[in-house]
Parts: C-alpha cells; structure tokens; sequence
C-alpha cells in the first residue's frame, strides 16, 4: 500500500504504516546524524528546533554557504542508520519524532519503542544521493553549526521518496524477516554444499 | 632540463588526480551501469525491484543534473601501477596524488570526511596523515604510469571482516566465512555490491588483496583458473542468500565476487572481506612519460 504523508504528523498516521508500505512525504524534513545525537542524548543539550512529530534523516549533506545560517544544498544523500539505533527511544518518548529515515535498518532493539512510542522506520535507497537532492526544495533552517556537516537541518522536501517502511509500530521489520530467511537458507540448502 | 619534466610531469599527475576525484563521484563505469540495469530486468522481488528501478534512475539524474552519484565523497584511495622508466619519483607521484585530492575538495567543493581518529578534528580536505591512502605495483620495462582513484564509501568499508582460518578448516571456511560476512551485513553497505575477497598472505596482506579485488571492473575475472571457481561458486551462493537491494530482500545481494590470492604460510589460512556499495566509484588515467594523459572510465 502507499501512503503520501506530510510532516509534521501525529501518532495515528505513523501507526497505520506496515512493513513493506511505500511513503512518499511532503513537507519538512529534519537531518541528524551521529553528532547531533550525542549532543542531544549524551551531553543533554535541548535541540534548538522542535522535533514534535517530525520525520527525521540520517543525514550529513554537501552544501554550499550562501550568507549567515544559509546554505544551498549541493548533494544529499542518506547515511547508515544501525550506529544511531541507541537515540531511538530518547526521539520517539522524549521529542515525539514520528518517522526516522535512513538506510540499512535500525537494530532490532529499536522495534520495541518504536511501537510503545508510535514511530517508524522508512527506508531510503541508500547512495541514491543524486534523486534525493532534487526532491530537496529548500535548506530552511540550521542549527548547530559548530557541528558542520551533522548539524541539525531542516529541510523543505517535495514528493521525497520512494520510502519503504522497514519496522513498523506493530513490531514487524523487514530486515529482520530477511535476516530470518537468509540464516534459514545458509543452514538448510547453503552450507552444505560448500 | 631534467627537472622541469620533472615538475611538469608532478603538475600532469596533480591535475589528473583532481579531474579522477570528482569524476569518479559524478560518472560511473559503463560495466557498473550495465550490470545494475541487467539486476532490475532480473530481479523478480517486489521491493528489490522497486529499489533497483531507483538505483538506475539516480544514476540518470546524476548525470542530467552533473551531480555526485552518492553523497559520501569517501576516502581517497588511489591504485597506481608504475613503469620502471616512468620519470617521476614515487615520492612526487605521491604528493601530486595528495594536492590534487586537496584541490578537488576545495575547488569543486566537495565534503570532506577526514578526521583524527582519536580528536576526531576535521582536516578539511580529503587529506591527512596517511591519506589518501596509495597501493603500489612496479612494473618492470615501462615508462607509464596508471592511476586509478577509487573513493572509498565508508557505508561499505564498515563491513570490513578478517579472519585468521586455519589450514584445517580448509576452503569450505573461506566460502562460510565470506557468506556468513556478508549477511550479516545485510543492507548496511547499500547491496548489491561487488564483495572483494582476500585469501593468503597475513592478516594485512589478506585485507589489502581484498581492497585490490573489489577496484576490479564488474566483469572481470581472476586469470587463475582455480580462484576463478572461487569467485564463480560464491558469487552464486551470495545470490542464492535473499539478502537482496538494501538488505531488503530479492535476488540480487552481489553484482560481482572478486577475490585475491597471495601465497601464505603452512600454519596460516586468512581471509578477508572488503565489500563495495552498488555505487562502486571508480576512474582512471593512463599518464604517459611525455606527459600525455588518456582518461579511461572503464579501467
């Protein structure tokens, strides 16, 4: 099934969501990524822009300096998300973000505040950094500069997709049930033959 | 007049070096593009498909709009096969290699990914102590020189595996180390990729031949017929995981298994895997001794 969802949105919407929907989002888009998160999480700085129902992305962008606080972006493109998974539970309680975007998947552990908190994991086709770039209208907002590139962006997207949801609030991840599949061939068709 | 071919010649390299960086971002191989258009027609999993459909249309919009394939401009890693009678030091190749590198990051812009390991403080640059980082081969009776730059995704590089085997485990634990590897990368390093594989040697042998395998063209096969199986039956078996694009399941986790092999000790039997995304960068340039250059994006 598809979606079409703009951001900012709330807990029912993101809750409708199963693995293997495609989304496509309007709206904004905020980028975080590794930095960004353990100033937030681990030095226990308040982010200067509200995460509230936000569809957020593991992003660190190519941009281009235009003035003061604004920036042009150049290339951007979408990072692995599995080194970020401990943030999931401090994004989805405590800032109520509805949607992480990023690629190659959030660890397992990440299913269950996902669901207790009501957010998603939407896949992004990883290195598809060209396409991504033109579905980015504007560089609206940044904050934390000191932490160029992994500021904390916000981003006016148009059409952003296509986005697979990959974990979803009622505990299903795609990676999981490939992983499954995958170990299950090694054991009874693969290795025997090796 | 030595020393102006000299300096001449160090400026043609530096000038190549910058033209490679950025091209090999913006304009992948033709046996790349072929290969990930032959996977979508093959691929027969929903998603899988979907994925590949975007994969190719990304390389299209990068070219229309002359942008970066990826956004992750890597880490530079040059291979450079140098001619005996090539008349400039591997010391010049060396800094032409790091100031073109430099000059593409600043002029273009690109984003700089380089730190201190430890302080984790940018340089800026593309640039550092070590880096780029250069694989030397010396060829005896030539006056050329090839460089191929490959910028290095550090997505994939994180799904670097080495494992000390022992000859007892024989080849059966080089074939499961190198699938057991690879899925459980799953999606992290963006599949489907070329996985490159290095066998023999020591342990910082076996890595670097695994580096050396996956700057391989998509096509290409080891000249060792017995590696050649090797890279054949794998190839088959990593397809057979369901892994697939994005770690997402389908039909193709790999578009190419290339492996290297060394000599090694009785006692030792290492393996190791190096894995490059499905945006395998790569470019090249045949620098000749009177300073001509022929660029070559197939090499």
């Amino acid at each position: 099934m598809h979606h079409e969802i703009t951001f900012p949105t709330d807990e029912a919407t993101v809750r409708e969501l199963r693995a293997g929907d495609t989304v496509t989002i309007q709206g904004h888009i905020i980028g975080i990524r590794d930095a960004t998160q353990i100033r937030i999480f681990d030095r226990g700085q308040e982010p200067p822009m509200s995460l509230e129902g936000a569809a957020l992305l593991h992003t660190a962008p190519n941009v281009r300096k235009l003035g003061e606080g604004r920036y042009e972006p150049m290339c951007i493109g979408t990072t692995t998300s599995a080194r970020m998974s401990r943030f999931t539970e401090g994004l989805v309680r405590d800032h109520h973000a509805r949607a992480i975007i990023g690629k190659g998947g959030l660890l397992p552990e990440a299913l269950e505040p996902l669901g207790k908190h009501g957010g998603v994991y939407l896949a992004i086709v990883g290195g598809a950094a060209a396409l991504e770039t033109t579905q980015i209208e504007e560089i609206e907002q940044v904050e934390w500069e000191d932490l160029m590139p992994e500021c904390l962006w916000k981003f006016r997207v148009r059409d952003f997709g296509p986005l697979i949801v990959g974990m979803d609030t009622h505990g299903e991840s795609l990676y999981e049930n490939v992983q499954v599949e995958a170990r299950k061939r090694l054991e009874e068709t693969i290795y025997s033959r090796l | 007049m030595a020393i102006d071919i000299t300096t001449d010649l160090q400026q043609t390299v530096e000038d190549a070096s910058a033209h490679l960086y950025v091209w090999a971002l913006k304009d992948i191989p033709q046996d790349l593009r072929d290969a990930l258009r032959a996977a979508m027609e093959r691929e027969t999993h929903k998603v899988g498909k979907r994925i590949l459909e975007t994969i190719n249309t990304n390389v299209s919009v990068a070219d229309e709009t002359k942008n970066l394939v990826c956004q992750d401009t890597g880490l530079a890693v040059y291979y450079v096969r140098l001619g005996e009678h090539f008349p400039l030091h591997p010391a010049r190749i060396e800094q032409a290699l790091r100031e073109g590198t430099r000059r593409a990051t600043l002029e273009h812009p690109l984003r700089s990914n380089t730190v201190h390991t430890l302080t984790r403080v940018a340089t800026g640059d593309n640039t550092g102590y070590r880096i780029p980082h250069i694989h030397w081969e010396f060829v005896p009776d030539w006056d050329g020189l090839d460089v191929k730059c490959i910028p290095k995704g550090s997505g994939s590089e994180n799904m670097s595996f080495l494992k000390m085997l022992v000859p007892a485990d024989g080849v059966a634990a080089i074939k499961r180390f190198v699938l057991d590897s690879i899925v459980g990368a799953g999606g992290k390093p963006c599949p489907p990729g070329i996985v490159g594989v290095g066998i023999g040697g020591s342990a910082d042998l076996a890595m670097h031949l695994a580096k050396e395998a996956i700057a391989r063209p998509v096509d290409d096969v080891n000249p060792d017929p017995d590696v050649a199986q090797l890279e054949r039956e794998l190839f088959e078996l990593l397809n057979e995981t369901g892994i697939g694009p994005m770690g997402l399941g389908g039909d193709t986790t790999v578009l190419s298994v290339h492996v290297e092999q060394a000599h090694t000790h009785i006692t030792l039997n290492p393996v190791a895997v190096n894995y490059q995304c499905w945006a395998a960068r790569r470019a090249s340039a045949h620098i000749h001794a009177d300073g001509t250059v022929d660029f070559d994006r197939e090499a």
